[in-house]
């Protein structure tokens, strides 16, 4: 076994190799680029080498560096994790000319499915099933049209070197395939500088299912059954899970084979896996093979029990998988979804800044792989994934019920994050269903994300909790030094928790180990709190069952957010929730025919003019903020009307750059 | 004696009703609550005593001598808040536009004689048209009544105003000489002159709210210390903010039970201050992490937001905050800066509150308009109010504490207590690059040369260990114990005594 490894990567992956590594008694090698001084994975390895610059081109894709840090540490393997270099078949190579192990596949096996119509071909010929379609590169939009019709419509025109969903177009008609064909060749050509396009048969209500397969350097190949990871966000993950709602014994096994047939064939080695969509009627096709650890593996390891990385470290030392494909048993339900920071209602924009608070869920069958910690920052030079957040049960429902707990008990404060998004995932009837595909997302929030609404019961609870709280600080305003008579105030029972144009008249008692809450005609409900005042998550139990649910407010006025959706809510006196009416209903400006200043900074620049159209997604303007260089891009299609700053002003938040018509 | 009992009645209904049905309908139809209303809100439920229900004006002309409503346009009392006592008055602007009479002026005197007499805070929900103007010279004698008494009773007992509507005229100036003006958007301006007299004037066309409504009055002359949505929202935070005032300059700050752990350690505060220099960060995340509970009442928040003032806890005992914000002007000192931060660590020493200064200071604002200003004068209250303070002074400077700046943010020099660093502190006459330019201009010409010597100075100067050679700072703490070791200081200093020498009183740079 090796003594040390450096872990080619950054973030949560390499956080999550090292804490194998460290198990298994390796000592680990991080490596870290400027922005990176202070990550977490440099503070849990056991050594660091700075490999450069922020850039990624300038530090975790530079081969040359990484070898340096291995020879610098004496670091005989290399864990390359996912992204980054971990499917780059030279970097393999250049390891092994080194002498030094790669943790992973070997370079002809990247090299062979690094190509997606190579991949097809290969595929076809070790008798997988692939989706039908023209694997050989196609000259132009005549021939493209003579094929399309021979599959059959729809069809899908894809950059053979494409990725993330670049390149890629649906075409029902001949009108269509010929703009998508032009278009995707376009794209294909300023991402990936490679115009080759192929068709293929465009698969409806797809869902995306993959096979992990795990092979050794002695012939040996299993799979460990599969992940559905059909809720995506173009062409992003959002959600992953195993086993899979969808797949039968049949089905399972049928694909297992074939993941298996097709490692085999490529000559693979360590773990890697084999993306399948998978159509209404469960016929699947194969899409591509990923040669390195998926980010979703955690949810493979909780249904099998297994450590994919230490297998993986033990194949790349030489051992034999110490299972066969008759000793893999899954077990239970295991979910992920991935934390961004991102703003879901501003078309998921990245966002990027320190994270002031940062406490995520933990308990039982709660699983947590990150790459930060609170007073981290998140920059704009890698990818912003703040968490996986993995939780597990006997069945799908159990496992989705400790899911949403922990999505309520996470708190993030500083950015701009999605918990909110994926706990309005969670909640949906058809993912409880496990009604899923591809289309989920696009489907289920057709006008785009804006918001959970809470449940009738949800907010009968939320309403409680709130009088619960107010009650529970006016016993202690009521504790205040200083007061005149010798009896404190006494604390009324009656308040009214008003939201909005809503307002609840509640009756509040203190009883025993909590409160007493009857709003309106409704039952009573029992209300224990476990929650001091200025913590972030207060969670109570409500006739016996916890919530949990987020509190942010200076006791005035504050928000609880439960379940992916918020309310205000101020607790009030039944004379003061009287005289609410008479308060003057003031219209918010409508703030989003503005581009506003998300942050003090400089603008540095404006790249529309007055008049211009622009598209959602557009830059509108640069501002510099804490020494970084913020684009500010379109929302949505608009025209810009006036613009209202100069380069060069100092901006304040929320000030106005420019003015949409 | 039943008739007697009766006739009580039947005036004290007339008294509540104010200015009638149509008058109570007109002021909440412009979204206005009535000044009775408004103490139902304030005051702890049945805790109001009202005084001088029954007073009239005394006034025969212009057909004054037919119109009289008891209580004269203004309801005073005493309650309290959350227990503890408060003296209030309410003007009542549907009688007599809240106009101030001479009897109306007495009500509010007699209130506030008490309050001073007793120690306890006065509260002014005011929302008058002005002065009585049938009554003349002797509403003006009124008014000046009052003023006298605002000034007697300035750092005798904390004074808020809580502006509700019109506010204008010399009627502004007993607003101004209280500690902590209020106000409520849109319903609410402070003005000396109105528009029309501006306009006839200085020919410029503005509205009321432009010339001195909340936001003008926050946001550009700093008049003002906080505005509120509305009436309500404006009246639970006064009964939020009068949790964190003494009673008078004889009490102590109250302490409210808190289970927030003085041992808290926050890890994130290790990364706050960025490695460069030069880049900013938020002070009012160091703020929100070491206060009990994360609850601080901030102060003009949107007027020279280079300085950060307020109130918060500390072990459940009120402290008042000063902090540089590097945010904003890199957290320099200006005018508006030091007068904002100047007045409220006067506040703070008259009524016993202990200050924590939190320090990130490049220096002075440079430039014509701060030297045309009078930034010397200015920056000099501070400077003034930091010296003279003798409640326990505990300082923290987490990065940057320069030149002259540094002595005036409460430094050990001007009898801080407890001064502490982070290990992030550069406690110099300037910054390196600065430094190095005047010290070997000679080599200015030799870039290599430059960053040597620069670097030299970094090594040398920019950090917390030549101060902390000299004594001028205590210890330098890690930055997540803050809270801890600010606590420990309190708790040693909570029975602290200093004097000043006897003077009739200090002349402070105006």
């Amino acid at each position: 076994m090796f003594s040390k490894i450096l872990i080619a990567n950054r973030g949560e992956i390499a956080c999550r190799v090292i804490r194998t590594a460290r198990r298994m008694g390796i000592k680990t090698v991080a490596v870290y680029s400027d922005a990176d001084a202070d990550a977490l994975h440099v503070r849990e390895s056991d050594e660091a080498v700075r490999i450069g610059p922020a850039a990624s081109a300038e530090s975790y894709l530079r081969i040359d560096r990484m070898i340096e840090a291995c020879r610098q540490t004496g670091a005989e393997a290399v864990h390359p994790g996912y992204g980054f270099l971990s499917e780059k078949a030279a970097f393999a190579e250049a390891l092994a000319a080194a002498g030094i192990v790669f943790i992973g596949p070997p370079p002809a096996a990247i090299a062979a499915m690094g190509d997606k119509i190579e991949s097809k071909k290969l595929a076809h010929a070790a008798g997988v099933s692939t989706v039908p379609g023209h694997l050989g590169v196609i000259p132009d939009a005549e021939t493209a049209l003579r094929i399309a019709r021979e599959i059959g419509y729809p069809v899908m025109v894809k950059a053979s070197a494409g990725g993330g969903g670049k390149g890629m177009r649906i075409a029902r008609t001949d009108g269509e395939l010929r703009e998508g064909f032009r278009s995707a060749a376009n794209e294909a050509r300023s991402s990936f500088a490679d115009d080759r396009v192929f068709l293929e048969k465009y698969i409806e209500e797809p869902r995306h299912i993959e096979i992990q397969v795990l092979g050794d350097a002695h012939g040996n190949v299993i799979h460990l059954g599969e992940r559905e990871c059909s809720i995506q966000r173009r062409h992003q993950k959002v959600f992953e899970e195993a086993p899979s709602p969808f797949l039968d014994e049949a089905t399972r096994a049928a694909m297992g084979a074939q993941a298996v047939a097709l490692a085999k064939a490529v000559g693979y080695r360590s773990a890697g896996t084999v993306e399948f969509i998978v159509d209404r009627e469960r016929n699947f096709y194969f899409l591509e093979m990923n040669t390195r650890l998926q980010v979703e593996h955690p949810v493979t390891e909780w249904v099998t029990g297994l450590d994919l990385v230490e297998l993986m470290i033990r194949i790349a030392a030489g051992e034999r998988l110490p299972l066969r494909q008759e000793d893999v048993r899954l077990s239970g339900w295991a979910i992920e979804a991935r934390v961004y920071a991102e703003d879901p209602v501003r078309g998921f924009l990245p966002s990027i800044g320190r994270l002031t608070r940062y406490l995520p869920p933990t308990g039982d069958d709660i699983r947590v792989d990150t790459g930060i910690y609170e007073g981290a920052e998140i920059t704009v030079h890698y990818d912003p994934m703040i968490a996986k957040l993995v939780t597990r049960g006997a069945s799908r429902e159990a496992a989705t019920r400790r899911m949403a707990e922990a999505l309520d008990a996470f708190c993030i404060r500083g950015l701009s994050h999605n918990l909110g998004f994926l706990a309005a995932v969670l909640g949906k009837e058809r993912f409880r269903r496990g009604a899923l595909s591809t289309n989920f997302i696009a489907e289920e929030f057709p006008g785009g994300y804006a918001g959970a609404t809470l449940s009738d019961e949800a907010k009968r609870n939320l309403i409680a909790v709130a009088a619960a709280v107010r009650r529970r600080l006016a016993e202690r305003e009521s504790r205040i030094s200083g007061q005149v008579s010798t009896q404190a105030p006494s604390i009324g029972a009656q308040w009214v928790v008003v939201s909005g144009a809503e307002q609840h008249a509640v009756m509040v008692e203190p009883a025993a180990g909590g409160y007493q809450v009857t709003a309106g005609g409704a039952a009573t409900q029992h209300v224990a709190l476990d929650w001091r005042p200025g913590e972030p998550i207060l969670r109570a139990r409500i006739d016996g069952v916890l919530s949990v649910f987020q509190i942010d407010g200076d006791g005035v006025g504050f928000r609880l957010a439960h379940a992916g959706a918020a309310m205000t809510v101020r607790v009030l006196r039944p004379a003061a929730a009287a005289l609410l009416a008479h308060m003057p209903v003031k219209e918010a400006p409508d703030l989003s025919r503005f581009l506003l200043s998300p942050m003090p900074g400089l603008l540095v620049g404006i790249a529309v003019k007055e008049g211009q159209e622009v598209k959602a997604g557009e830059e509108l303007a640069t501002v510099e903020a804490m020494k970084m260089e913020n684009v500010l891009r379109a929302e949505r299609d608009g025209r810009v009307a006036k613009i209202r700053a100069r380069a060069g002003d100092s901006l304040a938040v929320d000030d106005i750059i420019l003015e949409f018509a | 004696m039943q008739e007697i009992l009766q006739q009580l009645e039947e005036k004290r209904a007339a008294a509540r009703a104010g200015g009638g049905a149509r008058r109570v309908a007109a002021q909440h139809g412009k979204g206005k609550l009535t000044a009775r209303e408004r103490l139902d809100v304030l005051l702890d439920e049945g805790s109001f005593e009202e005084w001088d229900m029954f007073v009239e004006h005394r006034s025969a002309d212009f057909g004054m001598a037919d119109q009289k409503i008891p209580g004269d346009g203004v309801v005073t009392g005493h309650g309290t808040i959350n227990g503890r006592l408060v003296f209030v008055f309410s003007q009542d602007f549907t009688v007599f536009g809240g106009s101030l009479s001479e009897a109306h002026a007495e009500k509010i005197c007699k209130i506030m004689d008490q309050a001073t007499q007793v120690g306890a805070p006065v509260i002014g929900l005011n929302d008058s048209g002005g002065a009585r103007i049938q009554e003349g010279v002797a509403s003006l004698a009124g008014y000046a009544e009052v003023f006298q008494r605002n000034v007697l009773a300035s750092g005798v007992v904390p004074q808020i105003s809580l502006i509700m509507g019109p506010c204008a005229g010399g009627a502004v100036y007993s607003p101004a000489m209280t500690d902590f003006i209020f106000m409520v958007k849109d319903s609410s301006y402070m003005f000396v002159t109105g528009p029309e007299v501006v306009k006839t004037v200085t020919h410029e066309t503005v509205t009321q709210e432009e010339l001195g409504g909340a936001v003008t009055h926050t946001t550009r002359s700093g008049v003002a210390d906080l505005a509120f949505e509305n009436d309500i929202e404006a009246l639970l935070q006064l009964r939020r903010f009068i949790d964190f005032l003494p009673a008078s300059n004889r009490a102590a700050p109250p302490t409210r039970p808190t289970e927030d752990d003085p041992e808290r350690v926050e890890a994130s505060l290790d990364t706050l201050v960025p490695a460069n220099p030069n880049r900013p960060y938020d002070m009012k995340e160091l703020i929100l992490k070491i206060v009990d509970e994360g609850d601080f009442f901030e102060l003009q928040p949107e007027y020279a937001r280079n300085i950060i003032t307020g109130f918060a806890r500390m072990e459940g005992s009120t402290v008042g905050i000063v902090a540089n914000q590097p945010l904003v002007l890199a957290g320099c000192l200006d005018i508006d800066s030091a007068k904002k931060a100047a007045r409220f660590v006067r506040f703070c020493d008259c009524f016993n509150i202990p200050i924590l200064t939190f320090v990130d200071v490049p220096g002075f604002l440079p430039g014509t308009a701060q030297e045309y200003g009078g930034i010397i004068k200015h920056g000099a209250k501070l400077l003034f109010a930091f010296a003279e303070a003798t409640v326990p002074k505990v300082t923290v400077i987490t990065r940057k504490a320069y030149g002259g700046a540094y002595d005036v943010m409460s430094s050990k020099h001007l009898r801080g207590d407890v001064n502490y660093a982070w290990p992030s502190a550069e406690i110099a006459v300037m910054g390196p690059k600065g430094a190095v330019e005047i010290i070997f201009r000679g080599d200015l010409g030799d870039p290599a040369k430059i960053e040597a010597r620069t670097e030299e100075y970094r090594q040398k100067f920019a950090n917390p260990f030549v101060a902390g050679s000299r004594g001028f700072i205590d210890d330098v703490i890690r930055p997540r114990s803050t809270r801890r070791r600010i606590c420990r200081a309190l708790a040693m200093l909570r029975q602290k005594k200093l004097d000043n020498p006897w003077k009739k009183h200090d002349n402070i740079p105006l």
